[in-house]
């Protein structure tokens, strides 16, 4: 919203201050302020009131006319001209030589063989309005050689406000609110926006008005007459324009500057086509079509001014074509209304239609204001168009009162909130200025908060706290910490590990870590054949791509590891992201937390991969836990898994998650060579392990014995079973040395570590458990390699 | 018999110097000194000698023999340390003046700008909390004062799940189980609540280089007795200032959110040109950078708090926001594109 220095000047005597620094403060205090400011007229000078005295057409051009105008100086000064509108006795804007436009300044120039000492100017280039058909039509008396600017608004300091920053300010959508917070800022005082009074008319005929819902919260209406003027005064329209609305003529001009001043959107009918002015919904839906001339859809919770049955306006958005003022209309009927904002403001959204109008209604106007905007109107209407009549009585019905807001605190409550000293002087001060009664009763407040802040805005005692600070300024605020004392902070256990997995698997094993969405994308997993796993949708996905949530990052993250395959030959990523895995019992989403790996290499066999990320798995397990992982062998159900050497992993007896191959049927599409390896485990479970302590021991001062046997088995798991099984607290290491297949089969060389702590180990003590083993083995079906 | 031992002695001394490896040189040892070397075989003649010549003949035998076994001590320490040079030859000089290979493990940018604020925020006695994505209305809104109308709630802003819960559309999301699960500790053992909880938010958005609809945020929160707005702008300037490694000036002008009251955006000075005025704090030598408030006393009471005992700060930080502007980065969307080769550049944990 743009506002006028000039404007709100009206309302509260500024002279003598910096208005910039004024203006760079409300920002600070009230709302924010655009960086940049306009300083309106600035860039002109020398443009005077000037009168056509004749005009002869150019013997050259069509367009061009040679003309004497009365500038003021003793003689006439000769000037050509190309405006169409160019006619004996008209007053316009008449730039000297000398004068300067912008950048230009104005020289004694040859046009066509003819010198003009001087330029006649059209609105545009002066700056005051877009009108650039002709040269400027003066219908004012001033007298010829007057300096524009001493006549017109043309100078004005002009600034912006980010509407978002007055949503919760319904006072702030108009001139006069601004201006109580200037006068609040500057310490001087309010004027009174000048009015009539309306009681004067009370012997007139009533509107034949009735409000019928309760959407409606207030309606006052005037009936007018006899309006001759047509034309804004200059000034009037240099406001308007300035302040981002374009002139339209006199009378919606009046309304439009009447809610640029106060904030509160008028709307005037033919008052042939509304004579029983009803406002209510309709049951069934239509299309009405609204001045701009849109034909729009009307439904059931559309609140709507009617002549009777028939629609005349949207409520708060926007007025009908049919009931328009229109050249001929002779009296018109004004209405200044309340409405339900939230209401307005769904209609808006339904309707796709926001108006200056609407953005108003929906930060929840002050009811109170309807009247005295009735009155102000029919002010400056009387005072610019002198023969026009009001032709009935204020007709008001105010269905809504909003409650009467007092807030009583105390002085205390202040300084607690603040942390500093403000005075109670100050605190009566600042609230007085911006309209709330204060009575101050020792260090005890009570406080009433004003109509056009009682809407919504102001509500309890922390609001009051803001009004006092924001005034006092933020920047003037002594800081310091807080008073608490001091306790220790605990890291959450599985924040830690979150952090110890990622340092892990960047710093140890080169992984880039990812982010992803929490959707699945059918597209992406339809290129790779990936099935979507039912699971809950998003009710209103804009795009229809994202509509259900992952149950794993595995999909996820081969997607991403097919836009990556021209990276390197080599890499891996993970992510700890999100899944759900559909609703729980009580109705809510099961969310899991999930770290997924997935291996990627031209480089390796798929077996090393898969080894690799085993590897990466114990690793975490062994450095955050100190513990073994088991894999126990598992069913493929998903479309990317690969039915062999899909394994569970399981620690300490909990299932973590999965590691697998890819399918090669996604595995082709992402890369035709590459060997693609996937694990995933959920977080929080395996945070919730307990790590087994470290238990210290002294080393042995006497040497080992390794025995090296070898087992013919497919499968490891059994020979380490039995090792295991033994509990002999001389085994110290256990390794896999080397594995070894021929035509009898495959056979696994184990290493084993025997010492003892306190004497050197004899091969016979050492033997009596290695065969106690073999035995054990023999009896499952697992005998020694010959 | 003399002439003959001279004769080994000579013949076996011009050997040795002719011996190149280790091998040869214990041949040798054999040949001339062993059981059945010719030293040997020589001495074996002894018997035939008389009393007189044979001490005589001895001594001569054993002077040759210490001296031949003193030059093949020495024979084999050349040979030693010929061997050592060759090894030490036979390395070759290494380019180390080629490249260094630094393939090397990446973070995502938004986890160290997060654990940079956590560590920032721990040192100054915050706990650092983790919250879920899939909220309830009553989470995201309601316990956070959000009417039932307000435009926050508009279906395009939020992604709605089937089941009547959404995607948390902030972090603040996360207060009232922040609330409720210290409050016990605030109120029976006078702890104050300090927390930060960083986390992914979603709007419903379309996307572009300044917009995504999933990124980061921070949410802050400290309550206790008597925390007021002095202590929220001296936290705010304290922490900011640590983050940026830079004295931060910061100011505070009226902002509206539900779940504050007063309300604030909080502008840092511009970071570029410290407040002088420059394009990229569009010449007003302030940027807009988080908002923040004092809670509002309806949100501590769904917490469980009594406002009228308590009061406290809270206060929003765009962690995605951060790191576009701590690494320069201009395309919101690269964050979650899963590219490697921008994400791949985020090699260290400060």
């Amino acid at each position: 919203m743009f506002l006028s220095m000039n404007w709100i000047s009206d309302f509260v005597d500024l002279t003598g201050l910096d208005k910039l620094d004024l203006i760079h403060r409300f920002s600070l205090s009230t709302a924010e302020v655009e960086n940049e400011i306009f300083m309106k007229g600035s860039d002109i000078s020398g443009i005077v009131v000037a009168e056509i005295k004749s005009v002869e057409p150019h013997p050259d051009s069509n367009k061009l006319h040679l003309l004497k105008v009365d500038a003021g100086d003793a003689e006439f000064t000769d000037v050509v001209c190309g405006a169409p509108n160019v006619k004996v006795g008209l007053k316009t804007a008449f730039a000297k030589v000398g004068a300067k436009i912008g950048d230009i300044e104005i020289i004694p120039r040859k046009l066509a063989g003819y010198t003009s000492n001087g330029m006649c100017c059209s609105e545009k280039e002066i700056g005051i309005s877009d009108d650039n058909s002709g040269i400027m039509e003066i219908t004012d008396d001033i007298p010829n050689g007057t300096d524009i600017k001493e006549v017109y608004e043309i100078e004005d300091i002009v600034f912006e406000v980010d509407n978002k920053s007055l949503t919760n300010r319904p006072d702030l959508w108009g001139h006069y609110g601004i201006a109580r917070e200037f006068a609040s800022l500057a310490g001087r005082e309010l004027k009174p926006i000048p009015s009539v009074d309306l009681s004067a008319y009370n012997s007139l005929p009533k509107v034949d008005m009735k409000i019928e819902d309760p959407l409606c919260q207030r309606y006052s209406c005037l009936q007018v007459e006899n309006i001759n003027v047509s034309v804004s005064p200059v000034n009037m329209r240099i406001r308007l324009f300035y302040c981002g609305m374009r002139a339209i003529n006199f009378l919606a001009d009046l309304t439009n500057y009447l809610m640029l001043e106060m904030g509160q959107p008028m709307h005037a009918f033919d008052s042939r086509k509304v004579e029983k002015i009803r406002i209510k919904r309709f049951e069934e839906p239509f299309t009405f079509r609204t001045l701009d001339g849109v034909e729009r859809n009307i439904d059931e919770n559309t609140l709507m001014i009617c002549n009777d049955n028939t629609p005349v306006a949207i409520a708060g958005i926007m007025g009908g074509l049919d009931s328009e003022i229109v050249d001929d209309t002779t009296t018109l009927t004004l209405e200044s209304a309340t409405f339900d904002a939230v209401s307005i403001r769904k209609s808006t959204v339904r309707l796709a239609h926001r108006t200056d109008a609407s953005m108003r209604y929906e930060k929840c106007l002050d009811p109170e204001m309807t009247v005295p905007a009735i009155a102000r109107f029919v002010q400056l209407l009387t005072s610019i168009d002198s023969g026009a009549k009001v032709v009935s009585s204020l007709t008001d019905e105010y269905a809504f009162h909003y409650n009467k807001v007092t807030l009583n605190f105390d002085k205390a409550f202040v300084d607690k909130y603040t942390g500093i000293e403000i005075s109670n002087d100050t605190i009566v001060k600042t609230l007085d200025s911006l309209g709330f009664g204060v009575t101050l009763n020792g260090n005890d407040f009570s406080v009433d908060v004003p109509s056009w802040r009682a809407t919504k805005d102001v509500t309890i005692k922390a609001d009051i706290i803001e009004e006092i600070t924001r005034i006092y300024g933020y920047d003037n605020f002594d800081i310091h910490t807080s008073k608490a004392p001091l306790y220790p902070v605990r890291a959450a256990e599985e924040k830690t590990v979150e952090d110890k997995i990622k340092d892990i698997l960047v710093k140890r094993y080169s992984l880039h870590e990812l982010h992803s969405y929490i959707w699945a994308y059918y597209d992406e997993y339809k290129t790779l054949g990936i099935e979507i796993q039912d699971n809950i949708k998003l009710v209103n996905a804009t795009n229809p791509n994202i509509e259900t949530i992952r149950r794993s990052i595995v999909p996820t993250q081969l997607c991403q590891v097919r836009s990556n395959v021209g990276f390197a030959p080599q890499f891996g990523v993970f992510e700890i992201g999100r899944t759900v895995n559909g609703v729980k019992a009580d109705g809510l989403c099961e969310e899991h937390k999930k770290l997924c790996i997935t291996l990627y290499s031209k480089a390796n066999s798929v077996e090393t991969l898969y080894y690799n990320m085993r590897d990466i798995l114990c690793v975490l397990a062994s450095d955050i836990k100190h513990r073994a992982l088991e894999f126990k062998a598992a069913d493929a159900t998903l479309s990317y898994e690969h039915p062999r050497n899909l394994n569970e992993i399981i620690c300490d007896g909990t299932v973590l998650g999965k590691i697998g191959i890819v399918h090669p049927s996604v595995s082709k599409k992402i890369d035709k060579k590459a060997a693609i390896v996937f694990a995933e485990i959920d977080v929080p479970a395996f945070a919730e392990i307990t790590p087994a302590p470290i238990v210290y021991e002294e080393p042995s001062k006497f040497p080992g014995i390794d025995i090296d046997i070898s087992f013919v088995s497919e499968i490891f798991a059994p020979i380490g079973n039995v090792i295991k099984e033994a509990k002999c607290e001389l085994i110290k290491n256990v390794q896999v040395i080397d594995t070894y297949s021929d035509e009898t089969g495959k056979s696994i060389t184990t290493r084993l570590t025997f010492s003892h702590p306190e004497k050197t180990l004899t091969r016979d003590e050492v033997m009596e458990v290695v065969n106690a083993i073999i035995e054990k083995l023999a009896a499952v079906g697992i005998s020694l390699k010959q | 018999m003399k002439e003959k031992l001279e004769a080994i002695r000579n013949k076996a001394e011009a050997e040795l110097k002719e011996l190149t490896s280790a091998e040869q040189l214990e041949n040798f040892r054999v040949q001339v000194l062993g059981k059945k070397g010719e030293l040997t075989s020589i001495l074996k003649m002894m018997g035939s000698l008389s009393a007189e010549e044979r001490p005589i003949m001895g001594q001569k035998a054993n002077e040759v023999r210490a001296f031949l076994e003193e030059k093949i001590t020495e024979k084999a320490n050349e040979l030693k340390q010929k061997e050592m040079q060759m090894e030490i030859d036979s390395m070759p000089i290494f380019d180390i003046s080629a490249p260094a290979d630094l393939s090397r493990g990446s973070y995502h940018p938004i986890t160290l700008v997060q654990r940079e604020c956590e560590r920032i925020f721990k040192s100054m006695g915050f706990t650092v909390e983790d919250y879920s994505e899939v909220v309830t209305d009553y989470e995201c809104f309601e316990s956070l004062n959000i009417p039932k109308h307000h435009p926050a709630r508009d279906m395009q802003d939020t992604y709605y799940l089937e089941n009547g819960q959404l995607l948390k559309s902030q972090t603040s999301a996360a207060q009232n189980a922040i609330y409720r699960k210290y409050k016990d500790a605030l109120v029976n053992d006078g702890v104050p609540i300090k927390a930060i909880f960083p986390g992914r938010c979603f709007r419903n958005e379309a996307t572009d280089a300044c917009h995504e609809n999933t990124f980061f945020q921070m949410e802050g929160v400290m309550v206790d007795k008597d925390i007021s707005i002095s202590n929220l702008i001296y936290f705010m300037k304290t922490m900011l200032s640590e983050v940026f490694q830079k004295d931060i000036k910061v100011r505070l002008r009226p902002g509206f959110f539900p779940f504050v009251e007063p309300g604030f955006e909080l502008d840092i000075s511009c970071l570029i040109c410290g407040g002088e005025g420059c394009p990229s704090c569009k010449h007003s030598g302030w940027l807009e950078l988080c908002p923040c408030g004092m809670i509002h006393p309806e949100v501590l009471k769904a917490g469980g708090i009594d406002p009228e005992e308590y009061t406290g700060f809270a206060f929003g930080l765009g962690l995605t926001r951060l790191a576009m502007m701590k690494y320069g980065i201009k395309d919101i969307r690269d964050l979650n594109s899963g590219k490697l080769s921008s994400l791949s550049q985020f090699t260290d944990d400060e």
